[in-house]
């Protein structure tokens, strides 16, 4: 307890704002705290910027933060050719052996960066989308997206015989298309979560369908291709991957910070919201616009990597301990997760895809979830 | 005091109300009937055609000719060797999957609720694929016990992740439950296949349902589980209805959830694990058409059963029909268009109808 | 409307010389709970025969877990239910059904179900694999729509009824299944007032036509006045026992309750009819208008 109040008081000298506890006493020390920067003295209703803060989800980001720099140490010193941690430390800041340097920032390097910006733009993607659909299923795995960007690919692999960059570009456009289907298939006196769901998993089950017809057809050689990238992978990704992931990721990421306040108000119905003053279509329209720029981005970098929207945000859930769609912790959890992932992954001696070990890790942590909760006899 | 005055007069007159005019719900049974005998009509007319329609157009007279002698003609060898097995099958096969489907949206009152959805089709298939790979069983041959230990597995898991805790069952973790399993399995599938190019090769073909070129053997070693599972299924039906009113109001009318539960579980395996191991995966008809039964029946289990019996089979072999005409020379699998005819119908569903609890 | 043939097998199973005997259903050293805590503990009751009891109490005291426990919905940490001598928890669930109904706090009907087969639901412990519908079943559910006034609503779905029209069905379904003894776990709960009392007063038919009623009510004042027996609950125990207008005093409701009042009679019925003390500002804002 001393120690997360000595936390707080860091973070009041660091960035020089003031916490102001939202009770006081022993009960106040998971409360939430707001947050003020460029406070003035004597108006405490004018700041610059200010939002609550619970100590809960700083501790959950500081050790989200402090797994991801471990998970990026291990993953940038081991491989087939072992470099130590201290080399590994000396590479990033620009010295070190030309070799280290080659394998660090030409192979192992772009890699990492992917995957955690991958990772993160899942998360955030799946919050939001979960968010919105009131529901743990409405993830874009779920309700179509990810079998829609797969429909894009195997067309572009099995009939059009296209580059990588080429198959990138035609998951996105599936992608999308399919969201858009999506969303205007359920609309209907406005846009109703479990509307959403049923109709993504109806465009799902169908284009998946497709998918299948579309593999039966095709060579083996390109079957072969096309399964590998439905699976999604992270071989291969060089720097060429990084730029345009982290250009997404910065433009989108703030954006669903933002909206994820509005979206908190939203998780409590419709009428509610609207008494409370938001414009509930607009919102959540805007939502799933951003949710679906992030899951695109992440496919074309990566292909459909199965679960990390799905079990990220259900992660950062229960680690936060609150509600709302969480949308900055389950990007770090998605990042650590897919980070994490391929780690594991690159340790097989085939060179599983990523995709397989995602669904390992990120389903078996759920079932655990789901029996502990079972045994507490929660709903 | 005065209300017990009243009382008395009210309880006095209850026995003495005429009789009513109509028994009512009388006209509703002779419609449903009525439907049941129509869906009976469609299904033999599905059944007629999946015997007299196909790539190489045959006579009807030459069909049924066929059917009664078998003459060693070309026509004859391919509406007795190829179109009888393939129609037989998908009738098994049809009812088996809108059995289940239904039993798992009752039991788990979750409208979307599918031996799909919930994994048990792909825990059946992941076994399958892991005795190809790993056992070297022949694919061509209907892997029955494999697929059945798949489906109990991955029935058992989901029901027991997502199941019923002291205060009964959430839908939504049941849904987690099965999506938890579906993934993980279906990398278990990937890991295995893309290690192995022979693997992948039959499993690819495999992993879209299709009744083609499956022998009547197959029905022979995979019918009789499905039969039993339909057996324990059918009886099922007035505790569902009980249950359906809420875990403490079944109770209160004398049933036992958990035994319902287990038995609903031991019949879902039998029928989907049958069903894969005869046609492989076969998506949509297990969701599809319990919801267009209900439609018609509304929510009564002892009308919903024997309605899916009958409309799963006419979707599975009506769509095997569409699938060999549509694309000549060639063939699409009938799990291909049970999605492509199932989901529209499913989408359109689920706009129309306020769909909430089953 | 005929109440439970089946009572004849009650009488004595050696279960010990006490009230229990005496009585259909009764409970002894009961003690429930959730995840191993009791909200219940070492609990003795006795439902007397023919009775409409009314259990009240604070939120949270136990009074649906008892309910609930009683009707074999529950299964307690230690003690014994008896249902005519036998314990309950060992009697086979049809069994238990035909004998002891239940209409929980806010039952869920699946969509699109019309009112018949919600009651026709009600037969549920009548049935078995061959007689699947009979002229009893026929009968009763006609009997049951009756005695609710619910015939009308027949082919009505349920969606479509008000509030205390849907409570009547619900009724109508656990009055299908002919059991003498019927439990209802807050049956006016999200009513209006009136149709509060509509309920009641079909709740008061049936019993006055031979039924044993135990209900969880909220409303201190409707219970005393529907109520020949009397329960009030306090912290998973019983705190007092009897007829409403000797039970029901000041002192009572304040150790209940933590409510101070005055108790008067009801000027309709008699019964006792609970005032809350008001606060000062309330009364002079009163005594000066």
């Amino acid at each position: 307890m001393r120690a997360r109040i000595g936390m707080s008081a860091r973070i009041d000298m660091r960035a020089r704002i003031s916490t102001v506890p939202a009770g006081s006493g022993r009960a106040a020390r998971l409360r939430p705290v707001t947050v003020r920067i460029g406070a003035k003295r004597g108006r405490p209703g004018r700041s610059v910027i200010s939002f609550r803060l619970s100590l809960r989800a700083c501790l959950v980001i500081a050790a989200l933060v402090a797994a991801g720099l471990v998970i990026s140490a291990l993953t940038l010193s081991t491989g087939s050719y072992h470099v130590p941690l201290s080399d590994v430390v000396r590479t990033v800041f620009g010295d070190g052996s030309t070799l280290d340097r080659f394998i660090i920032t030409r192979l192992r390097e772009p890699r990492l960066l992917t995957a955690l910006a991958v990772g993160a733009a899942l998360g955030a993607g799946g919050a939001l989308f979960q968010s919105v659909s009131r529901n743990p299923l409405g993830s874009p795995d779920i309700i179509g997206f990810d079998t829609g960007a797969a429909t894009g690919a195997l067309i572009v692999i099995t009939l059009i015989h296209g580059t990588a960059a080429q198959t990138a570009a035609g998951a996105v456009l599936g992608g999308l298309a399919t969201a858009a289907a999506v969303y205007f298939l359920a609309m209907r006196h406005g846009v109703h979560g479990y509307r959403l769901i049923l109709v993504g998993i109806g465009v799902g089950a169908l284009l998946s369908a497709v998918n299948g017809y579309l593999l039966i057809r095709a060579s083996e050689n390109d079957a072969q291709s096309a399964a590998l990238w439905l699976i999604g992978s992270l071989n291969g990704r060089g720097w060429d991957y990084v730029g345009p992931e982290a250009l997404a990721l910065a433009v989108l990421l703030p954006a669903a910070w933002w909206i994820s306040r509005a979206l908190g108000v939203l998780e409590l119905g419709d009428d509610l919201s609207r008494g409370l003053g938001l414009r509930v279509e607009w919102l959540r329209g805007t939502a799933l616009l951003v949710g679906v720029a992030l899951a695109a981005s992440a496919t074309a970098a990566a292909g459909p990597v199965g679960f990390v929207a799905l079990s990220a945000p259900q992660i950062a859930r229960r680690l936060t301990a609150t509600a709302g769609p969480n949308t900055l912790t389950s990007a770090l959890a998605g990042a650590v997760l897919l980070a994490g992932s391929d780690l594991a992954a690159q340790q097989f001696p085939t060179g599983l895809p990523v995709g397989v070990v995602t669904a390992v890790l990120g389903g078996l942590y759920l079932a655990w979830l789901l029996s502990r909760e079972w045994r507490k006899g929660r709903p | 005091m005065e209300q017990a005055g009243d009382v008395r007069t009210i309880a006095a007159s209850v026995p003495l109300l005429p009789p009513l005019p109509v028994v009512p719900g009388s006209n509703k049974r002779t419609r449903l009937f009525l439907g049941l005998a129509a869906c009976a009509v469609l299904l033999a007319a599905a059944t007629f055609a999946s015997l007299a329609l196909g790539s190489k157009p045959i006579a009807l007279g030459t069909v049924l000719h066929a059917l009664v002698h078998h003459d060693n003609s070309d026509d004859a060898l391919i509406v007795r060797d190829l179109r009888l097995p393939r129609t037989v099958i998908g009738l098994a096969v049809g009812a088996a999957l809108g059995l289940a489907g239904t039993l798992m949206q009752a039991v788990t009152r979750n409208p979307l609720a599918d031996p799909g959805l919930l994994g048990v089709n792909m825990g059946a298939s992941a076994a399958v694929v892991v005795g190809i790979a790993v056992l070297h069983l022949d694919p061509q041959t209907a892997q029955v016990w494999p697929a059945l230990l798949g489906a109990g597995i991955a029935a058992l898991l989901v029901h027991t992740l997502g199941g019923r805790g002291p205060r009964g069952t959430a839908p939504i973790r049941l849904a987690l439950a099965g999506a938890t399993v579906s993934a993980v399995l279906g990398a278990l599938v990937s890991a295995l296949t893309l290690s192995d190019r022979s693997a992948f090769q039959d499993f690819r073909f495999w992993s879209v349902g299709s009744l083609a070129g499956r022998s009547l053997s197959v029905l022979g070693q995979t019918g009789g589980f499905m039969l039993l599972g339909a057996l324990i299924a059918l009886p099922l039906a007035g505790s569902l209805n009980a249950l359906a009113l809420g875990e403490d109001t079944g109770r209160a009318l004398g049933v036992r959830p958990g035994r319902v539960g287990a038995l609903a579980l031991v019949s879902v395996t039998l029928l989907c694990g049958g069903a894969v191991a005869a046609a492989g995966p076969i998506g949509f008809v297990g969701l599809a058409v319990p919801h267009a039964a209900r439609q018609i029946t509304g929510p009564d289990h002892r009308w919903l059963l024997p309605y899916t019996m009958l409309l799963a089979p006419t979707l599975l072999l009506a769509a095997d029909v569409v699938g060999r005409l549509i694309a000549p020379p060639g063939e699409v699998d009938v799990g291909i268009v049970t999605a492509l005819v199932g989901a529209p119908v499913f989408i359109a569903l689920a706009r129309r109808r306020r769909v909430r609890q089953v | 409307m005929s109440p439970d043939t089946n009572t004849d097998t009650s009488t004595s199973t050696g279960m010990g010389t006490d009230s229990t005997d005496r009585h259909r259903l009764s409970a002894r050293n009961l003690t429930v709970g959730y995840h191993g805590k009791p909200v219940i503990d070492e609990l003795d009751v006795h439902i007397p025969d023919g009775s409409f009891t009314v259990i009240v109490g604070a939120n949270g005291c136990g009074k649906s877990t008892l309910l609930r426990t009683l009707a074999r919905v529950l299964s307690p940490l230690r003690g014994t239910v008896f249902l005519d001598g036998e314990p309950i928890h060992a009697l086979p669930p049809k069994q238990v059904a035909r004998r002891l109904g239940l209409l929980p706090q806010g039952p869920v009907a699946p969509d699109g179900i019309t009112v018949l087969d919600l009651v026709a639901r009600g037969r549920h412990p009548h049935q078995n694999l061959l007689s699947r519908w009979s002229e009893a079943d026929e009968r009763a559910v006609r009997d049951a729509m009756a005695a609710t006034d619910t015939t009308e609503l027949a082919d009505a779905y349920l969606d479509e009824l008000s509030g205390g029209q849907r409570q009547r069905v619900w009724l109508a379904m656990a009055l299908a299944q002919e059991t003498g003894i019927l439990l209802l776990d807050e049956p006016t709960t999200f009513l209006d007032l009136a149709h509060q009392v509509e309920v009641l007063n079909l709740c008061a038919r049936l019993h006055a036509a031979g039924r044993t009623l135990v209900a969880v009510l909220h409303d201190l004042n409707l219970a005393c006045r529907y109520a020949d027996h009397l329960i009030a609950m306090r912290d998973g125990a019983i705190a007092a026992v009897g007829r409403p207008g000797e039970v029901v005093t000041p002192e009572l409701i304040e150790d209940v309750f933590g409510l101070p009042c005055r108790v008067i009679d009801d000027p309709e019925t008699g019964t006792p009819l609970v005032i809350p003390l008001a606060p000062n500002p309330l009364r002079q804002e009163a005594s000066s208008s």
